[in-house]
């Protein structure tokens, strides 16, 4: 265990953690405001997956990783439109047209990797931009300041989606079509138009969730989200609807994964019970989500499809 | 999500007296993608290496057992005469769908056994002699002595592969760190796992099952040789991938096809290994090995091939 507390291996778990977090974060993120809207959106890992084949195609094809970030973005925003139309106009129900939407992002983005790939080919990955002064602070300057621009941002996301929530009027029509949607149309309030949009923004960032992921790893494989999609709904009831909770949920979901694979990689947990290990990160934000969550009432539209009839 | 992909294959050798076989249905149903650069591509190069006349059809991405119980059944159906069944994890459909179709031969592994099924042919590689081999040559290229193992669930032809190369890179002088990520498919975690083999100093990586491509692009950012198993690596990086253990099924194939030719349909149990051909250490030229450690992979080639050499699986 001593092996552990030695400041490179430190510095490495928590860089890791980082690393693991942030297409989780992205993705959180996005659902939080969708979900804050009244609109679940199961269809996430879907987006991811077909934001990160372009994204990964867009490379291959230009060695241009900015024009694959917004290219990413691209695929999330008509994306969000498919969605919204599904659910708003059409009302659809919410549970059905996001695994609908998954399935969708499942095989489009297998069958595009065939025709247009085939065999993996690795591609150039997001460099790490050392933030000056700050990126040479000792133990936290490497994780913290040494890393892509997209981690940045999910990063810088945290606040910022704190402040449209809950500083600006249109995060106000957000809260409220959310609780109470009659409400909000008797004020005049746009249910369908607010919904619509958070929904844009909602798949907007799990396009570039799928965008950090691809991008960090180089390289593109069928299902290559192992549905992160699901854990990022997931951890939007553990970070119980508020950004802050969230980028906690999704570091510590990071941080037990990079810890065990640290234990694993010096002995600590033994090969013998190496599988089991591997459930830590799920049974432990399990655990916090019962412990944590049971206080916190979710948008009590959640999932309702709204209607003036 | 099943891929299903429907390929005219193998051409040459279309004269029955070549081949032995005549015009031949097969079809595979393999649990990740036909081209992963892996488990389920080296069965797919080794039918289409085979001398014959084959319509070969492929359902591959069936990471869900049921979804590939449904495409052995349905092939069986519609009369494909012999259907692969590429995965461990298969053996209890099989089970239930093999004797329903005793025309059908049915070739399944990796497996040891038949399952007492007579129209069943199992498969398996001797994993753990490559395995060996590449980690005769891992310890001898390491400078900080220790290596870093990636690898997917402890089962199967991942656990023989690495625990020969554990056998042999231990032998050489080196510590081993060897991490099972718990699935052979989620490339992200195989790349971090690779990270923190090494922040524990580790200067050389191996790992099999179809993940491998996130940790082979980790050592690609560090400058570290990769040493690659089941399906020839070096394309992941033409010059880090030391040698990969690629698995020549076609041998047994032929001589599995050759007995169903002969009316026996199954019962018995195959292993490619370095000894019959099925296994073969290719070395990527693009690394530049000395000579010595070369010799010394081929030592222990030979040393497999006439068992004096005990790989510890």
């Amino acid at each position: 265990m001593s092996d552990f507390f030695t400041s490179s291996v430190l510095v490495a778990t928590f860089a890791s953690a980082i690393r693991l977090a942030t297409p989780y974060l992205l993705a959180s993120l996005g659902e939080t405001i969708g979900q804050r809207s009244g609109v679940l959106n199961l269809g996430v890992d879907g987006v991811m997956l077909l934001s990160a084949f372009f994204s990964y195609w867009t490379v291959l094809e230009t060695g241009n990783l900015w024009l694959a970030v917004v290219v990413a973005l691209a695929v999330g925003i008509i994306m969000g439109v498919l969605y919204g139309v599904i659910t708003v106009f059409f009302e659809a129900t919410q549970g059905i047209s996001g695994i609908g939407i998954f399935i969708f992002g499942l095989g489009f983005s297998d069958l595009m990797f065939r025709q247009q790939v085939g065999t993996p080919k690795p591609v150039q990955r997001l460099p790490s931009v050392e933030i000056p002064a700050l990126a040479d602070i000792p133990y936290i300057g490497e994780p913290l300041f040494q890393r892509s621009l997209l981690t940045y941002l999910a990063f810088a996301l945290v606040p910022l989606t704190f402040l449209l929530l809950n500083k600006t009027t249109f995060g106000l029509n957000i809260r409220s079509v959310g609780e109470n949607p009659q409400a909000a149309d008797s004020l005049g309030v746009s249910v369908e138009r607010t919904r619509f949009a958070a929904i844009m923004i909602g798949n907007s960032l799990a396009g570039l969730a799928g965008a950090a992921l691809v991008l960090q790893l180089g390289i593109f494989q069928p299902n290559l989200t192992q549905g992160m999609g699901f854990i990022a709904v997931a951890l939007v009831y553990f970070g119980a609807w508020r950004p802050l909770g969230v980028m906690g949920g999704a570091l510590l979901y990071g941080l037990v994964n990079a810890t065990v694979l640290q234990w694993k990689s010096l002995g600590i947990i033994p090969v013998s019970i190496s599988d089991l290990a591997g459930m830590a990160p799920a049974i432990v934000t399990i655990g916090a989500l019962i412990l944590l969550a049971r206080r916190v009432n979710a948008p009590s539209a959640l999932t309702k499809p709204f209607s003036r009839h | 999500m099943l891929g299903v992909l429907a390929l005219g294959a193998a051409a040459c050798g279309s004269d029955d007296s070549s081949g032995g076989g005549g015009a031949l249905t097969m079809a595979i149903v393999a649990p990740s993608a036909s081209d992963d650069l892996a488990f389920s591509q080296s069965m797919v190069d080794s039918v289409n290496a085979l001398e014959r006349d084959i319509t070969l059809q492929v359902t591959d991405g069936t990471f869900i057992v049921e979804d590939a119980a449904a495409a052995i059944r349905g092939y069986a159906e519609d009369g494909v005469d012999v259907i692969v069944a590429h995965g461990t994890q298969f053996g209890a459909s099989l089970a239930e769908i093999a004797p329903d179709f005793p025309d059908t031969t049915f070739i399944w592994g990796t497996a040891t056994d038949t399952q007492g099924l007579d129209n069943v042919f199992a498969y398996a590689p001797a994993a753990d002699e490559g395995g060996y081999v590449n980690g005769v040559v891992a310890a001898a290229i390491s400078e900080t002595g220790v290596i870093g193992v990636v690898g997917p669930v402890e089962a199967g032809d991942a656990v023989a592969y690495i625990n020969g190369f554990v056998t042999a890179a231990e032998a050489g002088g080196a510590t081993v760190n060897v991490t099972y990520t718990g699935s052979f498919g989620d490339v992200a975690l195989a790349a971090e796992a690779a990270e923190a083999h090494l922040a524990n100093n580790a200067d050389v990586l191996t790992g099999t099952a179809q993940m491998v491509v996130g940790a082979v692009g980790v050592a690609s950012d560090a400058g570290v040789p990769w040493f690659g198993t089941q399906s020839n690596q070096t394309s992941l990086d033409p010059n880090l991938v030391v040698a990969s253990q690629v698995y020549h099924w076609e041998f047994i194939l032929e001589e599995m096809l050759e007995l169903r030719d002969n009316g026996t349909k199954g019962g018995q149990a195959f292993e490619i290994n370095l000894a019959n051909g099925g296994l073969i250490i290719e070395f990527n030229d693009g690394f530049d090995l000395s000579d010595d450690v070369k010799a010394a992979a081929e030592a222990a080639i030979e040393g497999i091939k006439d068992g004096s050499i005990d790989t510890g699986a």
